[in-house]
Parts: C-alpha cells; sequence; structure tokens
C-alpha cells in the first residue's frame, strides 16, 4: 500500500521535472558539433573542391560503402569524376574523416537522413559536395604539397625554395 | 655455401652475392633505394645499412653498406643492431626533408617504394620545418610524367635509362642537394624503354601518363596474369582493371622471358581494349538493325552454317584455343592462314625448324648471357624490342664479365665494374637493312640488301667450317669482316644468331641455321632465334595451314562457300584487289574481331570476340614458348571469347546443338591429342578446378576499396559478382592469401611491401626464377626432348641454296617493309600516345638513289602498287643500299603491297618512267 502511494507519489512529482523528451521534428536535437552524422565533401578557402580524389576513405571503409573515380583538370589539379557512398551500408565510423589528407570528407551533426526506399540513400557526388570549409576553416591542401596544380607556382607554396636553378653549381 | 650468421642466426647464403639480396633472399625486410637486382650496387643510397662484426667476440662492429658488402664464410652481420636502425632512421628523415606532401595526389602512392621504405624504418613524423627545395618539371612526351619535387636522388633512372637501355637523351644535371634528372630540355623521351622508369624511380618522379587519365590505385586494381600481344617475345605483363576498364599493364616478372622491363608499345598499348571501335554487340549485315540479339542471330548462323561447305580462316593475334576450336569446327582441311603465301611459308619454315629439334633457340635470358651476337637482317629494334635490349645486356655484360674477371669484381658491383670496363664492349655483329639504334653497340653493323646479308651469312659459315661452299666472288674488305665475325663466333662460348621474317626473305633464315650447323662442326652449341610478327604467329605456324592464297583459289574455283575469319584484318596483309576477289566469291561470310576494321564491314554476321584481357587464352612466343593470359574484365555486352563463339557454332553445325561450354584447358587437351607438336601444352598454367586450401586464386587485392558502392547508382543491392569458371582466379578479394602457383600471381604484393619491389618475395633468390619455377612450356623440339632426357647435341639442317647477289635494277626498285615500334602494329595504335609517336606514310630510298634521281628530302615520290601510282613525301634512309625503297609497314593510308616485289618509281603521275644512272654497289 505504502509503496503504491509512494509510487504515484513519484510519478506526481516528474510533473514538475524537466522533460527529457523533446517535440522532434518540430524540436531538434542538439548535437555536438563533432558528432560523426552524414558525410559531406568541403571546399577550400578559395571555393574549390577539396577533394583530391587519392583513393584513401574509400581504402579505409570498413564496409566499402565508398566508390569514388579521380580525375584531373587541365592545371592537373585532381577532383572525383564521381563520388559515391551508399548510406545503407554506412555504420558512420569516421575512418573516412581520420583518412582524408585534405580535410574534404567529413562527417556532420546531421542524421536525417531516413528515406522509405534503399536506393534513395545513395549519394552522389553532387548530393555530398557543399559549399563550405566545415569544421577546418583556411586549411588549403595545393598551398602545402609539392604539385602545383595551377593554385601557385612552382616554389611559391608555404615553405618552399624558389625553383632551383640547373644550370649552376653553387651551393 | 658459406654460412653466416644474421643476427646472431645461421642461414646459409649463396657465394659471390652480396649481404643485401641475401638478406632479401632469406625474407629478412632490409630497406634500400638505388640497388635494383638488374642495375646491381652503387652504394649511393646509403639505406640499406647495417652492421658488420669481425668475429663472435666483437661487440661493437662497423656500420657498412649491405648492398657493398660480399657475403663471406663464417660473416657476422646484423640488421636489428641500434646503431644500424638509428643509422638508417637518419638517412631516411634526410631524404624525407625534401619530398613534398604530395602523397594523395601521387600516382606512385599505394605502390611506392618510398613509402614502404619509411614504414619500414619507423618515420612517422616529420620533424623538419624548414623550406622545401622545388624544381621545374619537363614534358616528357605522352607516355611520362615528370614531377621533380619528389625526387629522393638515388639514380636509378639515370643508371636505368643511360646505362641499361642506352638512352642518351635522360641525364643528370646540377650539382651539390638539388641534383636534377631529366632532358636538356622538355621533349619526348627517346627510348623505347622509358615507360620502366615508372617502376624503376623508387618515388613518383616518372609516373604513367595513361594511367593518369583513369587514375586508379594499385589496391583497387583487379589484375590477372597476362601476356603481352604486340610482339612475338610473349613478355609477362599483370592488367589491371577498375569499374570494367582496362587501366594499366604492369612487368610481370619471369627470369626466363622478360625479366623486369618492358617496352613502351606493351606497356601503353593498351587503349584498343576501352576504345570505342569495340565490337560489342552482334550484327548481322543487311538489315535495318543490325545489332541482334541471341535468338535471331542463331538462326541466322545456323542457316549460314547447315549444310554449306565452310572454311576457316586462322590469325597469328588469336590464342592457340580459338585457332583449334576453329579447326574443330571446320575440319583440318578447311583452315587456312589469313596470311599471303610468300609469309606463311617463311613462318612455316620458322617454325619447322624450332619444331625439328635440331636448331636451339635461346629464351631472352640466354640471349642476355650470350657472348657474341650476330644479327641478320631482322630490325630488332623495332620488331622485337625487349630482345634487343637483351642483346644490349649481352654486349655489356661479355665486357663487364671480361673485367671483372681480370680485376676480381663481383657482376652486381656495378660501378667498379663500370670504371673497369671502360669503353669495352661484347661482340655485336648487326647486319641489316636499315640503320638501328642498336648500331651503337655493334662491332660491325653493316647497311645490305637482305639477298647479300644471307650471302654474307653463308660466307661467314664457310670462313667458320671451310667444307661449305664459299662465295667467291665477296670483295677483300667484305671478306675481312666476314672472317672476323666468323673470329668472333668461333672463339664464344655462347654465341647467338638472331634472324627473322620481317625482310622476306628465306635466305636470311637459312643462312642463319648455316651459320649454327658450322658452328657444330666445332663443338659450339649456337642459339638461334627468329623473330616473328605477331604474339601467336609461332601457334598458327605450328598448325601448318595453307595460306590465303589458297584459300582465295579454292574459293575462286568452287564458289558459294561460308567462311569463318577470325580475329584478323585480312586488309592489313593481303592486297586490297585479292582480299575483295575472295569475299566476293563466298557465299556466307562469318567475321569473330574485337576492333571494327575493313573485313569486319564484309562480314554477314559479325561476332563480338573478346579482347585479350576478357578471356583467358594461350599464345606460343618465337621460341615455341606457350604462356597462358588469364582474363581480367568481365566482357561488356555480347562480348564472348572466340573460342566460346566458335564453340557455339560447333553446336549449331552439329544439330544437336547441346550447347555445352568447354574450359580452354580442355581445348588444349585436346589439341594435344590432335596434333602431337602441341604436346605438354596443356600443363601451361593450372586447370580451372585448382585450388590452394579450396581456395581460389583471388584477382582483387586485400584491400580492395568500393564493393558496396560501385555499382550502389544501377541497384543498392550489390549483384552477384562475375563468376569465373575458366580459370583458378576468382572475381574476389576472398581467396587464397599466400603466393599462389607462379602462372597464376595476379600481382606483386607482400606484408611491408605495397610497390612492385615486392617481386623479390615471389622469386628464389633476387634477380632469379620465381618460385616453383617460371610458368611457360616450352614446346621447341629441343625442350621436348630435354624432357625425354634425349637431348644430344644434333647438327642443325645445313643449306647449300645460297641466294644469288642482290643487284640493283635500274627502272624497278626492291620494296621492303621499315616496321615502326610505334605505328606498324594493328591493335597497339588504338593508344592516343603511341598513334602520335607514329611516322606518317612516306617512301624511304637510300641517299645514292635519292641524289641521282634528283630530289630531295619531302619530295613527292609516285610507287606503282598493284598498278596504281600512290604518291609519298621522300624520306631518305642513311645507308640504305641504292635499288631499295621502303614502305613503313601498317601504316593507315598505304595500301598492302606484296612485300619483297620490285616496284616502279616515278616522279608524277602520268606514268612516265624514270631510270636510275647510279647502281653503285
Amino acid at each position: 500500500m505504502l509503496s503504491l502511494l509512494r509510487t504515484i507519489w513519484l510519478v506526481f512529482l516528474h510533473l514538475f521535472h524537466k522533460k527529457a523528451t523533446i517535440e522532434y521534428p518540430e524540436e531538434k536535437i542538439p548535437l555536438h558539433p563533432r558528432y560523426r552524422g552524414r558525410i559531406v565533401l568541403t571546399r577550400d578557402p578559395d571555393g574549390q573542391e577539396r577533394c583530391v580524389g587519392c583513393y584513401l576513405c574509400a581504402a579505409a571503409c570498413p564496409v566499402d560503402c565508398i566508390a569514388l573515380q579521380a580525375a584531373e583538370d587541365e592545371n592537373g589539379r585532381r577532383y572525383p569524376e564521381f563520388f559515391r557512398i551508399n548510406f545503407s551500408r554506412c555504420i558512420f565510423c569516421g575512418y573516412c574523416e581520420d583518412a582524408c589528407p585534405t580535410y574534404a570528407i567529413q562527417l556532420i551533426p546531421d542524421v536525417e537522413m531516413a528515406e522509405f526506399h534503399r536506393q534513395d540513400l545513395v549519394f552522389e557526388k553532387e548530393d555530398l559536395l557543399i559549399d563550405s570549409e566545415g569544421k577546418y576553416p583556411g586549411y588549403n591542401y595545393y598551398k602545402i604539397a609539392g604539385i602545383t596544380a595551377g593554385v601557385k607556382e612552382t616554389g611559391q607554396g608555404a615553405n618552399e625554395e624558389p625553383p632551383v636553378d640547373v644550370h649552376s653549381l653553387l651551393p | 655455401m658459406p654460412t653466416i650468421y644474421i643476427d646472431s642466426k645461421p642461414y646459409e647464403a649463396l657465394a659471390g652475392k652480396n649481404l643485401l639480396e641475401t638478406c632479401l633472399g632469406l625474407g629478412i625486410d632490409l630497406p634500400y633505394f638505388c640497388w635494383h637486382p638488374a642495375l646491381g650496387s652503387v652504394g649511393a643510397c646509403r639505406q640499406c645499412a647495417v652492421k658488420v662484426f669481425k668475429d663472435a667476440q666483437d661487440g661493437t662492429g662497423r656500420l657498412v653498406m649491405s648492398c657493398m658488402e660480399m657475403v663471406k664464410e663464417g660473416m657476422r652481420a646484423s640488421v636489428s643492431d641500434k646503431d644500424a636502425v638509428a643509422f638508417r632512421a637518419q638517412v631516411i628523415e634526410w631524404l624525407m626533408t625534401n619530398h613534398p606532401h604530395d602523397c594523395p595526389v601521387c600516382d606512385e602512392g599505394g605502390s611506392c617504394h618510398l613509402q614502404d621504405m619509411t614504414v619500414m624504418t619507423g618515420h612517422d613524423y616529420r620533424r623538419f620545418r624548414y623550406k622545401k627545395r622545388t624544381y621545374e618539371n619537363q614534358n616528357l612526351g605522352p607516355f611520362l610524367h615528370h614531377e621533380m619535387n619528389r625526387c629522393i636522388q638515388c639514380y636509378r633512372c639515370v643508371r636505368f635509362y643511360h646505362d641499361y637501355a642506352g638512352g642518351k637523351d635522360l641525364g643528370v644535371f646540377a650539382a651539390h642537394n638539388h641534383v636534377y634528372f631529366g632532358r636538356e630540355t622538355s621533349g619526348i623521351l627517346e627510348s623505347p624503354f622509358s615507360g620502366n622508369l615508372v617502376e624503376v624511380c623508387p618515388t613518383g618522379v616518372f609516373t604513367d601518363k595513361l594511367l593518369k587519365e583513369h587514375y586508379t590505385r594499385k589496391w583497387d586494381l583487379a589484375s590477372a596474369p597476362s601476356i603481352c600481344q604486340h610482339c612475338s617475345l610473349g613478355c609477362n605483363i599483370f592488367t589491371g582493371e577498375r569499374y570494367g576498364r582496362l587501366r594499366q599493364i604492369t612487368n610481370r616478372y619471369n627470369s626466363e622471358v622478360n625479366g623486369y622491363f618492358l617496352c613502351d608499345k606493351g606497356r601503353f598499348g593498351y587503349a584498343f581494349v576501352n576504345d570505342v571501335n569495340r565490337v560489342t554487340r552482334p550484327l548481322l549485315r543487311n538489315q535495318t538493325i543490325e545489332a541482334v540479339d541471341e535468338a535471331p542471330l542463331m538462326k541466322t548462323l545456323r542457316e549460314m552454317l547447315s549444310g554449306e561447305e565452310l572454311i576457316g580462316i586462322g590469325s597469328p593475334r588469336a590464342s592457340i584455343e580459338s585457332n583449334f576450336s576453329l579447326i574443330q569446327l571446320v575440319g583440318r582441311d578447311n583452315f587456312y592462314q589469313g596470311l599471303p603465301e610468300y609469309p606463311a611459308y617463311l613462318s612455316g619454315k620458322v617454325a619447322e625448324l624450332v619444331q625439328s629439334g635440331a636448331l636451339y633457340v635461346p629464351s631472352l635470358k640466354e640471349i642476355e648471357a650470350s657472348d657474341a651476337v650476330l644479327v641478320l637482317g631482322e630490325d630488332i629494334w623495332n620488331t622485337a624490342p625487349v630482345m634487343a635490349l637483351a642483346v644490349r645486356q649481352a654486349v655489356v655484360r661479355t665486357a663487364a664479365a671480361q673485367a671483372g674477371k681480370q680485376s676480381g669484381l663481383p657482376a652486381w658491383h656495378d660501378l667498379a665494374v663500370k670504371e673497369a670496363t671502360q669503353e669495352k664492349k661484347g661482340f655485336l655483329a648487326n647486319l641489316t637493312v636499315c640503320p638501328s639504334p642498336l648500331d651503337e653497340e655493334a662491332a660491325f653493323s653493316l647497311r645490305r640488301a637482305p639477298d647479300t646479308i644471307a650471302r654474307l651469312g653463308f660466307a661467314i659459315a664457310h670462313a667458320i667450317d671451310p667444307s661449305l661452299p664459299s662465295l667467291p666472288d665477296i670483295s677483300t674488305a667484305m671478306r675481312s669482316i666476314v672472317n672476323s665475325i666468323a673470329g668472333a663466333l668461333r672463339s664464344a662460348q655462347h654465341p647467338v644468331i638472331i634472324s627473322g621474317v620481317s625482310c622476306y626473305n628465306e635466305g636470311l633464315i637459312k643462312a642463319a641455321c648455316t651459320i649454327a650447323a658450322a658452328l657444330h662442326t666445332i663443338g659450339l652449341r649456337a642459339g638461334v632465334a627468329y623473330v616473328l610478327p605477331e604474339c601467336n604467329s609461332m601457334g598458327l605456324a605450328l598448325l601448318h595451314a595453307p595460306s590465303f592464297d589458297n584459300a582465295t583459289a579454292r574459293v575462286l574455283s568452287k564458289p558459294g562457300v561460308t567462311a569463318i575469319i577470325l580475329e584478323a584484318d585480312i586488309y592489313r596483309t593481303v592486297a586490297e584487289k585479292e582480299a575483295d576477289a575472295f569475299f566476293d566469291a563466298c557465299k556466307h561470310i562469318i567475321v569473330l574481331d574485337s576492333m571494327h576494321n575493313r573485313t569486319t564491314q564484309k562480314a554477314h554476321a559479325l561476332l563480338p570476340a573478346a579482347a585479350f584481357a576478357e578471356t583467358d587464352g594461350t599464345i606460343i612466343n618465337y621460341e615455341a614458348r606457350a604462356q597462358q593470359y588469364f582474363q581480367v574484365l568481365a566482357p561488356q555486352q555480347d562480348i564472348r571469347a572466340s573460342w566460346k563463339w566458335l564453340g557455339k557454332l560447333k553446336g549449331l553445325r552439329a544439330a544437336a546443338g547441346n550447347g555445352q561450354q568447354v574450359h580452354p584447358d580442355e581445348i588444349l587437351q585436346q589439341l594435344e591429342q590432335a596434333l602431337p607438336a602441341f604436346k605438354g601444352i596443356s600443363r601451361v598454367a593450372p586447370s580451372p578446378d585448382f585450388r590452394v586450401h579450396g581456395q581460389p586464386i583471388p584477382r582483387d587485392p586485400q584491400r580492395y576499396s568500393g564493393r558496396t558502392a560501385i555499382l550502389a547508382n544501377l541497384t543498392v543491392s550489390e549483384p552477384r559478382p562475375p563468376q569465373d569458371t575458366d580459370s583458378p582466379l576468382a572475381f574476389s578479394m576472398e581467396g587464397y592469401p599466400g603466393i599462389p602457383p607462379p602462372a597464376l600471381i595476379p600481382f606483386y604484393w607482400a606484408p611491408g611491401w605495397n610497390s612492385n619491389q615486392s617481386v623479390s618475395k615471389y622469386q628464389q633468390e633476387p634477380g632469379g626464377a620465381l618460385r616453383d619455377g617460371d610458368p611457360g612450356v616450352l614446346l621447341s623440339g629441343q625442350a621436348v626432348l630435354r624432357l625425354t632426357g634425349e637431348e644430344k647435341p644434333t647438327a642443325p639442317p645445313l643449306f647449300m641454296d645460297i641466294p644469288e647477289a642482290f643487284e640493283a635494277r635500274e627502272d624497278r626498285w626492291l620494296l621492303l617493309p621499315q616496321v615502326h615500334l610505334f605505328g606498324s602494329d594493328e591493335l597497339s595504335s588504338y593508344t592516343p600516345g603511341i598513334r602520335r609517336l607514329a611516322p606518317q606514310p612516306y617512301i624511304g630510298l637510300g641517299e645514292a638513289d635519292a641524289t641521282a634521281l634528283g630530289v630531295i628530302e619531302g619530295d613527292d615520290i609516285f610507287v606503282w602498287l598493284e598498278g596504281k601510282a600512290c604518291s609519298f613525301p621522300l624520306a631518305i634512309r642513311k645507308g640504305l643500299c641504292p635499288g631499295i625503297t621502303l614502305l613503313p609497314m601498317g601504316i593507315p593510308g598505304i595500301p598492302v603491297p606484296q612485300w619483297g616485289s620490285w616496284v616502279k618509281i616515278t616522279l608524277s603521275e602520268d606514268a612516265e618512267e624514270i631510270r636510275c644512272p647510279s647502281k653503285i654497289f
């Protein structure tokens, strides 16, 4: 009898507690900025695609759900000709983000990806590419890489000597 | 065998080797850069340091470069010594200070020796925070991409390009810490072996430009063992596939054949497989929609086949399985070669000699080890480039071996041996129609007409064995050359004579054999190698089928037959008029081919045949070595292997139509039973049901990516991968992860060794044979005798029919083909880079003829082919003997002439005959 009354009392008290649930979807869940949700492809500060099609994300993916094809523009800049993620296979482990040497592929705090058809979970490059630098603003891979790719002149990158004069024997 | 102690453990080592190759052979991982098994040691990169101890009591030891240290009995070394490890780590850190952060955009990444070595030494974090050295890159032509920033100055590129392959236009510039490897100015690399720089360079300075166009990492390539299809040498290659396209060809090591290197035609000539000109659907001509489905196709084919008389035209570029399936379909008496009478006769003659057992046909490795080489007529630089590379090694190594013997230096001590050798060279006599880059290595190089070269060959045979008929009319100057060549061959231990069929001259073939017979009388076993035009020319010749002329004669005398033409463009080998006559007389024409060409236009029914990367097959190289290639692409649409189509046709013909598919190994077994010349060919590779621990051999590497996304745009439920019932290889990454039998190795990879340097894990010793022996079965008579243990030195046949001396005619020129490495071959010319390097049509005349005719380079000259005047710009060929004219072979825009015939040349179209006054000879 006593326990019954105690339970009723406790339930009654919960009326005045802060709510554990939220009014989803009207109200959104607060997710940590580094939450591993939907995968996006970001752009560098110049607005160019960051992805250089190095295939490291695809190699790192434990469920092999990333396929891409690298291509090269007339300046020698690499970009993915297509970039496909099969989200119906993705386990959101974030290994692709860890593997990415150019901060191109990033997992963002967005989990609203439900679809009625599995086929709709196959995302192509157009679906993945966003107009943002994502979590790593200011980073431009080609400023640091050895190749020029139309971004800089030889020897003009960060931490680069001017090109060697091969006719010189001076030390 | 000396016993050496590495980290206090005793090992048996091979005497005369250096410590680095010994360690690698024993399976001990030791980093290195500048050493290469084919190039030797120079001790330049300081990466392979180990500690060597004086004796068991010595606890201090000293650091040495293991590549420069000869193994000695009782030697004590330590790879894992603290100081040695620290030294190696320090060296790589220095090398990496200037290496750019390029791996994501570098084509070498994932198959990079520098990456492997960096990981192996444990250098995983850069401490260097200062500026990096940069270089301007060069445009090196259509095949190679140059990215000098990545260079680690190991010197391997110039040691291969300059020292090994004899190239002149790649060198070292500047000094100190800014050494530059490149050409003097941007430009196309001249050497036809430049593609090997991709594999020789331990990092990404030289990368494959063709791969760049559809770049794929090594771990994403499904690979299979294959055989190059562009000449008669049969170099072993790996084919790499991704997304249903052929992406890359790399070298597959075979110590007997190509070793570590390929030519650029073999490496880059694969673009035809992906070309838009492929036949992908069966076509029935003369109807509104030509592409047809299975049912109507079979109905028409049944009509074409049943009750009709069949003849089959075999192909020198189709596999032996396909050719034999055609024989099974049409019957032996109705099987012909797609070649005119004379070339078919010449290949048949070569096949007969090779098969007889009297001739010792050297492998490329044996040519490399030869100490005197005589080339009779064949322009091997263009017709068999890797053989030219082997001949160059013979020349270099003979001199190096002599120098090494005098100075006591081991052969791997590259720089010291070179120093001791200086400019000395082994013996090579290059007697050809046209100048060749090989002349630089030659002690004697002569430009003569084929008949004259054949006569010189007979004169050499006479000089060796005076009982043979002499040639009294040879000039004194020439006689001294003949005597010198004969003397060099006599004093050699392993003489090799190389000839071939590209001069359309039987005398050359006979002369080569006669010289070997003469050498036999003085107790020397001379090797004789005959170069043939196509990858399976030997296989087709061993079938001893009549020529196309016989087929035409038969069809013309009794029209109304159904002709089945296998993978051959008849219009490339046979004159247009004759080919037209043949096709017009046929009632039905069924053509199987992979590319659309003039012959396929004649087809009433055209069946899409698989290219070499899409099917399994066996081809037979110049030394009658049967080698199997394996499928790497699942063929698109209705493409099927020719032997599968022919099996289907056989079913239709027999009316039973059981449609039962046979495997290639069953065809080979039937071939063996039907034709004893092919005995042993079914041992060429393990049968389709071969398994290791119940597992097939995977084509995909362990790290193959994207399985669940590649086809997800088409259907999200992953379809079953293609099943391969024809070979023990699987289209999967699942299977036996260890080292498969040598014929089935799909790629080289070992833990920690992602680059092609991992090949040492597959070899018995670095630079030696593959474990369990190199793949391939020799079908030559000598090999058969060797197997049965009956090998005894039989004398090669003697020929006494010396041709008449060549005499230039006043009003006619002897028409000979000039084979071009780039352009003369049908399939490789689909690669844009090869097409770019191919010559434009020209007509070649010697300087004397050009002066006598009063024409200069570039003038339009008319040559009369088949009664028609064809105009081509003149190209003056230095040293070409008067009375001979050359046309480039296989170049579009030149009608197929009768090679070896006498043609008329005029300066204008109105047939005014000209007489050439100068006949100096």
